[in-house]
């Protein structure tokens, strides 16, 4: 994949049958990251992952349930930096409030948004009037 | 989520059929798993050999698994993980909660 700019934009009803698409386009573009000098199957994995745990996150937050819901994924590739933003229409909640998984004691949930914070560079989570938006970026250098 | 149930050297050894384990289908294994339990099945291999890709929830399927064998005096194990799988439990510690075998004759030698 060449390094100029490329947005992916997708819609998705809030249905977890849906994941198993938008991890699949993450992974697809981590492999195909062709200037991405590290671990691209790791990378491709971790995509998969990220995209999988914020999209199950929306739908999860999602407030109508109904068939109009949807889900809105964008994916900005840029040269040096990946860009994702995962917009949901829930309640929202509080990036900064989630705990780390306590290892020793090891809980069923609560481990979603960990992973995305620790395979990723940085993760906003900002609730706007029309939609909630949660932000992960990945260095591509 | 196609699950295959099979009897191996006395263990109930448990296919995962599927490359991905995810919100949309882990809460089945989840269930499959507990009603193994439930019918008197507490010794479990889960064998995850076909199986790709897993994402917090398909570890919460196994962990509540893990815990309701546990409970009921018996035990679930892995066997078969893809690389980037096992740095899943890696990731989250959980390697140190199952017991992992490389394969199924290795988990029911040391199972038995």
């Amino acid at each position: 994949m060449q390094s100029a700019d490329i947005q992916v934009d997708v819609i998705i009803p809030t249905q977890t049958k849906y994941l198993d698409l938008i991890g699949s386009i993450g992974e697809r573009i981590g492999r195909e990251l062709d200037h991405y000098s590290g671990d691209r199957d790791a990378l491709a994995y971790q995509l998969n992952l990220v995209l999988t745990e914020a999209t199950t996150n929306a739908i999860k937050h999602s407030n109508y349930k109904g068939p109009k819901d949807c889900v809105r994924i964008t994916i900005h590739i840029q040269e040096d930096e990946l860009d994702i933003k995962v917009f949901d229409h829930g309640q929202g909640f509080d990036i900064e409030s989630v705990p780390i998984p306590d290892f020793d004691n090891p809980k069923e949930n609560g481990m979603g948004i960990y992973f995305i914070k620790t395979l990723m560079d940085s993760v906003t989570y900002t609730r706007m009037e029309e939609a909630n938006v949660l932000e992960i970026k990945k260095s591509l250098r | 989520m196609n699950l295959t149930q099979q009897q191996l050297d006395g263990f109930n050894v448990l296919l995962i059929n599927e490359e991905r384990i995810d919100a949309h289908n882990s809460s089945d294994l989840k269930a499959f798993i507990i009603d193994m339990i439930e019918v008197g099945e507490p010794n479990i291999v889960v064998q995850l050999q076909q199986v790709k890709f897993i994402d917090s929830s398909g570890l919460g399927a196994l962990l509540a698994g893990f815990k309701h064998a546990t409970a009921k005096s018996g035990k679930l194990a892995l066997s078969n993980l893809q690389p980037q799988v096992l740095s899943m439990f890696e990731l989250t510690r959980l390697n140190r909660v199952f017991e992992i075998y490389n394969n199924l004759d290795e988990a029911t030698t040391s199972e038995s």
